[in-house]
């Protein structure tokens, strides 16, 4: 049953299929594991990314695309929820229609950059996303009485999905239950379904084309595959799921800015944690966004031991400020791209299947 | 570059037939000049506004010329090169604050050290150049998905050593005395820094052109550009050529970044990856691989947003990739397309 | 007894995963014409380019003038004195005609230090060429091309010349020219290895002849036997004497 619900793709690595239901099960039980504001707050934005990268590796790692306006639909679901909140008055009504909207904002972006772009030389079609991603950017810190320019849209959510809402006066496990654990269980429920959606998509015919065409498109082309198309369909659909990662991440934050959703910053996170965690694995968004998650809140803990320990060197002491710690997984990435193309899963796959060779051979 | 149709045998005999220049792209810059006269109404902002835009226009020439040759050559597109330009722009900063005292002494001085941080900035981006080239982008030539996010990766590490040694925050970079302040014509008033800038600039170009017309390294570069294989097949070993061309292509970003720097005044880490975005969009334009196509676009995209900053400042932000989709609308691989194989 | 220039011994050459060459041996003497015919998809061009060194050879030797060419780098291949005319040609299509020369003289930096006497033999060989010296080479028709081609390959002494089917898709009086030019060379001591599919050039030209089928050379031997033969000009290439291409 395990089996059919992941779409037969098996972590199929020991360590790996532990990594994985350690993190679940912290996702799941999160408000009762780690009380406090940070940890739930570290544990949703961790949910928001996994759906997030996912869907960026149904396009860089199965079908081979770089496309850098992922971010753009992943702000788009979050302006549409937070506008439709703004304008229409709090409420589900409100979520709802505004993440249909946002979606079909995204559907019709992505078709329109799939077709344009698809055509021409992986190098350019990456160049202009860039180019369209950064103009959106740009458009939304713009049209302030829409969007709310550079300050961005604060907005309430439901009353169900509200801090204020406690349906039960006395604590449960020794939580104080409220509408925000309740929004991170909506969160929690809507990534496990969309990412084995994902996992499923990746796993069906459809998905295997879409790996044909990354090996090779010419001979994919030369059986009969219309490149194009399956390109484009998977720039729709990448687009669609990370545009309700955005509508997910809204309900959370209850603000959207142009930083929240749109910065280069989080494309940047995004390509690290896909590389990090392995590319064309779909397990590998979640291994690399908690690793991720975790270095970003706590490896600064880390470098100021060593900061302490280098203090008065000039130049190294620098290297370890906990401000310095994207240079650190920016080195991990590098080594990543080069040595680990198949990143975090991919190496504890590997050792497995080494593990089970030499097995079979004695 | 285009040509008249090939002349019949017959007709062949009569003279030798050069190649027709082609002059399209640059009328249509001259064409964005004369139609900014009547938009502006003014005379004299007119003059102000283009010799701004021109100035932008050759900085960012120089910047982009070293990237869209290496992607010529070596079909590498480096999502890093804005970290040599941040480079460059904070060796100035050292350089002239080092230099202060002597600097402060007059006139020649200051440009004398103005110069030096030049010469300093292209000393070590190029440096930085060789290592990158060596270490980041040899292992992944011909990998096009690795070479978008390995360069990418050099640029965050490369950004954040930035930090490390000059701190993360901006550092002002001001401009000497001697090239503070405008001259006067009529009622425009035209900024002498601007004025060196272009000069400065306008020496670049020239010198790539003659390198790449007039000496054989030139023409194995252009040849390289075309097709690779053949040129090694003739006997010459064009991956060394390469390196050569990515350290000059860095050289020229660290000085393009000290020209950028003196131009704001200030510089920060992220002006390489602010910039990353304008740069795609100027050899775009020009075509990838072209230097004269670079030199129009850069120029182009400088008037237009110079023009349109003050026609309509909304609009501005997007002129970049209004003039993008409009040239591409035009000409699908750019002004000068490089035919390779 | 002539000894041989270059010697491929049982060479095989992978493409991918696609397996082309499957063991040629090959044997071409110094100071001939030897012609290597064969059908189409027979893997004359990979082997014209395992020579080159464009394509490694995953099995096998290559001897050139008696020194291994495996693993050797394609420039370095190339300035040990083998020239290579491809099939497509590989004309640089924005250099001048007197550009793409220049490139192809090693020892001239430009126009000035190339032998003129050469280079006028050149241009009687290919009148054209004189006549589009400065125009981008992209323009030129496409035997102009080939005959670009063919001269960047002869403008500074070879010792050997690798041609891929120079004669595809050019009139006959062009053809004519470039027999005459290759009959020149042979007389200075040119070796050439010849790829063509017209037969009438190839045993007008041809020394030594070498078959090649599914990868493999099938049949080697001296042109004049072949020539005589059309029961075995039938078996190997499907065509009989008088058959015109």
């Amino acid at each position: 049953m395990l089996n059919r619900l992941l779409s037969h793709d098996l972590p199929r690595s020991r360590w790996l299929s532990l990594a994985l239901i350690v993190i679940v099960v912290g996702l799941a039980a999160a408000p009762f594991l780690f009380p406090g504001a940070k940890a739930l707050s570290v544990a949703a934005k961790m949910l928001v990314f996994i759906l997030l990268v996912a869907s960026f590796d149904l396009l860089l790692g199965y079908t081979g695309i770089v496309s850098f306006a992922h971010t753009m639909f992943f702000g788009i679901g979050a302006y549409g929820v937070a506008i439709a909140s703004t304008r229409l008055g709090p409420g589900f009504a409100a979520v709802l229609l505004g993440t249909a909207l946002a979606l079909g904002v995204s559907l019709l972006l992505s078709l329109l950059i799939g077709l344009f772009s698809l055509r021409v030389k992986a190098i350019f079609y990456a160049m202009i996303t860039l180019a369209v991603a950064t103009a959106f950017q740009t458009l939304a810190s713009q049209l302030s009485d829409f969007t709310g320019g550079e300050d961005g849209l604060t907005f309430k959510n439901p009353a169900v999905l509200s801090p204020a809402f406690e349906p039960f006066e006395q604590p449960l496990l020794g939580v104080t239950i409220d509408g925000r654990i309740a929004t991170y269980y909506l969160l929690f429920v809507a990534v496990l379904v969309m990412f084995l959606a994902l996992l499923r998509i990746v796993n069906s015919p459809f998905g295997r084309v879409l790996q044909a065409i990354r090996e090779n498109d010419f001979r994919a082309e030369a059986i009969g595959f219309r490149t194009v198309v399956y390109r484009t369909w998977s720039n729709v659909i990448s687009a669609a799921f990370a545009t309700l990662a955005g509508a997910l991440l809204a309900l959370w934050l209850r603000y959207v800015g142009p930083d929240t959703t749109l910065s280069f910053e989080i494309m940047l996170d995004i390509l690290l944690i896909v590389v990090i965690g392995g590319m064309g694995t779909m397990y590998g968004a979640i291994v690399g966004a908690a690793l991720f998650m975790l270095a970003q809140n706590y490896l600064q803990d880390l470098l100021k031991l060593g900061a302490v320990a280098l203090e008065g060197v000039p130049v190294l002491s620098q290297l370890f400020s906990p401000d310095r710690w994207l240079l650190w997984l920016g080195v991990l990435f590098v080594l990543s791209v080069y040595h680990f193309p198949s990143g975090v899963v991919g190496r504890l796959r590997a050792r497995t299947q080494a593990r089970v060779a030499q097995e079979s051979r004695r | 570059m285009k040509s008249t149709t090939l002349a019949s045998a017959a007709d062949a005999a009569a003279a030798v037939p050069k190649a027709q220049f082609d002059w399209k792209p640059l009328a249509l810059l001259a064409a964005v000049m004369l139609l900014a006269v009547p938009a502006i109404g003014s005379g004299s902002t007119w003059l102000t506004l283009t010799v701004a835009g021109l100035a932008m226009g050759f900085i960012v020439f120089v910047i982009a010329s070293g990237l869209t040759l290496v992607f010529g050559l070596m079909d590498v597109l480096n999502f890093g090169h804005g970290v040599f330009i941040a480079l460059g722009a904070f060796v100035a900063t050292t350089v002239m604050g080092g230099m202060a005292g002597f600097s402060a002494q007059g006139g020649w001085q200051s440009l004398l050290v103005v110069f030096g941080a030049m010469l300093a900035a292209m000393v070590v981006a190029g440096a930085l150049g060789w290592a990158f080239e060596r270490v980041i982008v040899r292992p992944v030539y011909g990998l096009h998905l690795k070479q978008i996010l390995i360069t990418m990766g050099g640029m965050i590490v490369g950004e954040e050593i930035i930090k490390v040694i000059w701190g993360p925050l901006q550092i002002a970079l001001p401009l000497p005395e001697i090239l503070r302040g405008s001259y006067l014509i009529g009622d425009a008033a035209i900024e002498k820094y601007r004025l060196l800038a272009s000069a400065i600039g306008a020496v670049v170009f020239v010198a790539l052109v003659w390198t790449l017309s007039r000496t054989k390294i030139g023409l194995l570069i252009r040849a390289g550009v075309q097709d690779r294989e053949m040129v090694e097949s003739l006997g010459y070993r064009i991956r060394r050529l390469f390196v050569g061309v990515f350290v000059a292509g860095s050289a020229l970003a660290g000085l393009g970044g000290v020209m950028w720097g003196l131009y704001q005044q200030n510089v920060s880490p992220q002006i390489g990856g602010q910039v990353t975005v304008l740069l795609f969009i100027v050899i775009i334009i020009g075509g990838l691989g072209s230097t004269l196509g670079c030199f129009v676009g850069a120029l182009a995209v400088g008037l237009v947003a110079n023009y349109t900053g003050f026609l309509a400042p909304k609009v501005a932000l997007f002129s970049n990739i209004a003039l993008m989709v409009a040239v591409l609308l035009w000409r699908p691989q750019g002004l000068y397309p490089v035919t390779n194989r | 007894m002539t000894h041989n220039l270059l010697e491929l011994r049982g060479v095989h050459t992978h493409i991918g995963a696609y397996h082309i060459l499957h063991g040629v041996d090959l044997a071409v003497p110094d100071g001939q014409v030897t012609m290597l015919l064969g059908r189409n998809g027979a893997g004359k061009t990979t082997t014209l380019r395992t020579i080159m060194g464009l394509w490694p050879a995953s099995k096998g030797e290559l001897r050139f003038r008696g020194r291994r060419l495996n693993e050797t780098a394609t420039p370095d291949i190339a300035a040990g004195g083998i020239a290579y005319v491809p099939e497509s040609m590989g004309i640089f299509t924005d250099l001048t005609v007197k550009e793409n020369i220049v490139l192809a003289a090693r020892s001239a930096r430009h126009e000035d230090e190339l032998d003129r006497a050469r280079l006028d033999w050149i241009f009687g060989l290919f009148p054209a060429l004189k006549k589009f010296w400065l125009f981008p080479a992209g323009k030129l028709s496409g035997g102009q091309k080939q005959m670009l081609a063919v001269a960047r390959a002869i403008c500074e002494p070879r010792a050997l010349i690798l041609i891929d089917e120079p004669s595809k898709g050019l009139a006959p009086s062009i053809i004519q020219n470039l027999i005459s030019a290759f009959r020149e060379l042979k007389s200075q001591q040119t070796t050439i290895l010849l790829v063509e599919q017209n037969f009438n050039m190839a045993r007008a030209l041809g020394d030594t002849v070498a078959v090649m089928d599914n990868g493999r050379v099938v049949h080697a031997g001296a042109m004049a036997e072949l020539a005589v033969d059309e029961g075995l000009q039938q078996r190997l290439l499907g065509l009989s004497l008088g058959a015109h291409q």
